[in-house]
């Protein structure tokens, strides 16, 4: 009987230990960068261009990068949610009754989520070399629009599924077709495709291998969409391979911009969610 | 909208075929057990061998999920069974506010608390010098990174049991331990398996975060202190220089395609799995 208590012990704390690494990693993190970041951190950074000399450790900003990546990032955005809500729409309300069918693509879905950022951007590369595009906005935008779009699909599609079944069948036995229905179901989904919105914002503003070799780099803010950008993420990952100590603060205090961003975005898309549907009929 | 879904779902063949026709050339030049087995990468000479970088990619991601596993499942159980509901609230944001960090955070991490962690603290206990870059910072770096997925999906098929199945053990006198390990863990057991693979395809394609703490070497590593140099890594380390070296752009094609299909065949099973779960579930 004692060993079993002690076994039962022994496991609790194991699982609490287990539990706190787990939680605790965020704040290790958050709090590493925020620590060697803080210090590199200035108004330069988030007001100017990278100016002469910024790569060996003279003034300047990211600010091009910080622009460059909501670019990218809003860019597909919007190209995904055009391409992702008829699709989720579609698999929910004209495959209604064809389970098979839409569980099929769901699943499909859900493995284009798991296909990693990197062969989105080798492939984007081949598209754009392909057409004959050089590594620019442009590049960026479509290469990111394709990591997005199972997101997009796959939060949409929870979000609709959420919908009470009776809403549906109310607007069609009022005679609508199921695109009129369609659009009753949007408007109970409001709330959702915000989620959904900041979610790929989120992943897009800090994902690095695939815009890495499409969208490029660039020191000023790009102006029309066949110019190079240059990303946060990327900016980041080249200011830590310099060997100056200026620099790879800037690195520091750049990633810290990023982490903010980010997590800004996540709790507002939570928050966001909880308030919107406050109104919904459920 | 048929059309469009119809597209966007065959973006995966797109992609394959793509990266298939790019890399014939390389494939017409040697056969896959040669590129996939030989220990030789010298681009200007024209060889390519991709078996450092295949077992650079294995020991990150074995040492990922040696070390995510247990600690992801001990914290499922204890999130599901164990935290009161406060407590629950409150870790549940956390571990999917862990899955909104981007990876070049993730990175940026590494390279300021893990590589000196290991550096200084962990590999002088064992080998005689380290830079710390190695598999080993690679391996805890991607742990940390496949944190969130594992518990997410792990708790979630741990709800799935019913409640009257646990009851029942502990109504016997079993201890909550006991229940966990013989009722939960085996009712469990295709869940956490599936949440495992596609663990491990999230392991094998992160890209950033690895290659800024593994070393890069392209060596088959044969200790964790030593380098590794993962397939993701060698893709986006050598785009700018590949096309000008002649079959470099083809062998790094080769790369993304053997990912893509290692990747695409995790993922089909995996996700077929917990499809079948949530199924059963529902009836």
């Amino acid at each position: 009987m004692i060993r079993r208590k002690i076994e039962e012990n022994f496991f609790r704390i194991l699982m609490v230990l287990a539990t706190i690494v787990v939680a605790g990693s965020f704040f290790l993190i958050v709090g590493t960068i925020v620590y060697k970041g803080v210090p590199f951190m200035n108004w330069d950074m988030i007001t100017k261009t990278p100016g002469g000399g910024f790569y060996i450790g003279k003034e300047g900003g990211v600010v091009n990068a910080i622009i460059g990546s909501l670019y990218v990032a809003g860019g597909a955005t919007i190209l995904g949610l055009l391409i992702s809500i008829p699709v989720a729409i579609y698999i929910n309300m004209y495959l209604a009754g064809r389970n098979i069918i839409a569980n099929g693509l769901r699943i499909a879905f859900d493995v284009l989520f798991g296909i990693p950022s990197i062969v989105y951007g080798a492939f984007g590369f081949l598209i754009m070399v392909y057409f004959g595009i050089r590594a620019s906005l442009l590049g960026g935008i479509l290469a990111v629009t394709l990591l997005v779009i199972p997101i997009l699909v796959r939060t949409l599609d929870e979000v609709i599924r959420t919908v009470p079944k009776e809403l549906g069948d109310a607007s069609l036995s009022l005679g609508a077709t199921r695109w009129e229905m369609s659009k009753v179901i949007i408007r109970q989904i409001r709330p959702g495709v915000f989620t959904a919105i900041l979610l790929s914002f989120g992943r897009a503003m800090g994902d690095v291998a695939s815009v890495l070799f499409t969208a490029g780099f660039s020191d000023n803010i790009p102006t029309s969409l066949h110019q190079p950008a240059a990303t946060l993420p990327v900016a980041i990952f080249f200011q830590l391979g310099s060997p100056v100590a200026e620099v790879q603060g800037r690195a520091y205090a750049s990633a810290l911009l990023l982490t903010i961003i980010v997590l800004i975005i996540t709790v507002l898309s939570s928050v966001l969610a909880k308030r919107f549907s406050k109104n919904n009929i459920r | 909208m048929l059309i469009l879904t119809a597209l966007s779902v065959a973006i995966v063949l797109v992609i394959g075929i793509g990266l298939y026709i790019k890399s014939e050339p390389i494939l017409s030049k040697s056969s896959w057990g040669t590129l996939l087995t030989s220990s030789q990468w010298k681009p200007l000479k024209g060889l390519f061998g991709f078996f450092p970088f295949i077992m650079g990619t294995l020991w990150v991601t074995g040492i990922a999920i040696i070390i995510a596993l247990p600690l992801c499942l001990l914290t499922s159980f204890y999130i599901t069974e164990y935290a009161p509901n406060r407590l629950r609230r409150i870790l549940v944001p956390f571990v999917n506010l862990l899955s909104g960090i981007p990876p070049v955070i993730f990175g940026v991490w590494g390279v300021l608390f893990i590589i000196p962690l290991i550096q200084d603290h962990i590999a002088p206990h064992f080998v005689e010098f380290s830079t710390g870059y190695s598999v080993l910072a690679g391996g805890i770096v991607l742990a940390v990174m496949i944190f969130p997925l594992i518990v997410s999906i792990v708790c979630e098929v741990l709800n799935t049991i019913p409640q009257e199945l646990k009851n029942a053990s502990l109504a016997l006198g079993a201890t909550k331990w006991e229940t966990i390990r013989k009722v939960s863990l085996r009712k469990a057991k295709p869940g956490i398996i599936a949440a495992t693979v596609l663990a491990i395809s999230r392991a094998f394609g992160e890209t950033i975060a690895v290659l800024m703490v593994c070393g890069n070497s392209p060596d088959v590593p044969h200790s964790v202190f030593d380098a590794g140099y993962p397939l993701p890594a060698l893709i986006a380390n050598n785009y700018g220089e590949m096309l000008s070296i002649p079959m470099y752009d083809s062998a790094l094609m080769f790369a993304a395609l053997l990912l893509f299909l290692i990747i695409l065949l995790f993922n089909i099973i995996s996700r077929l799995v917990l499809a079948r779960l949530e199924r059963k579930l529902a009836l």
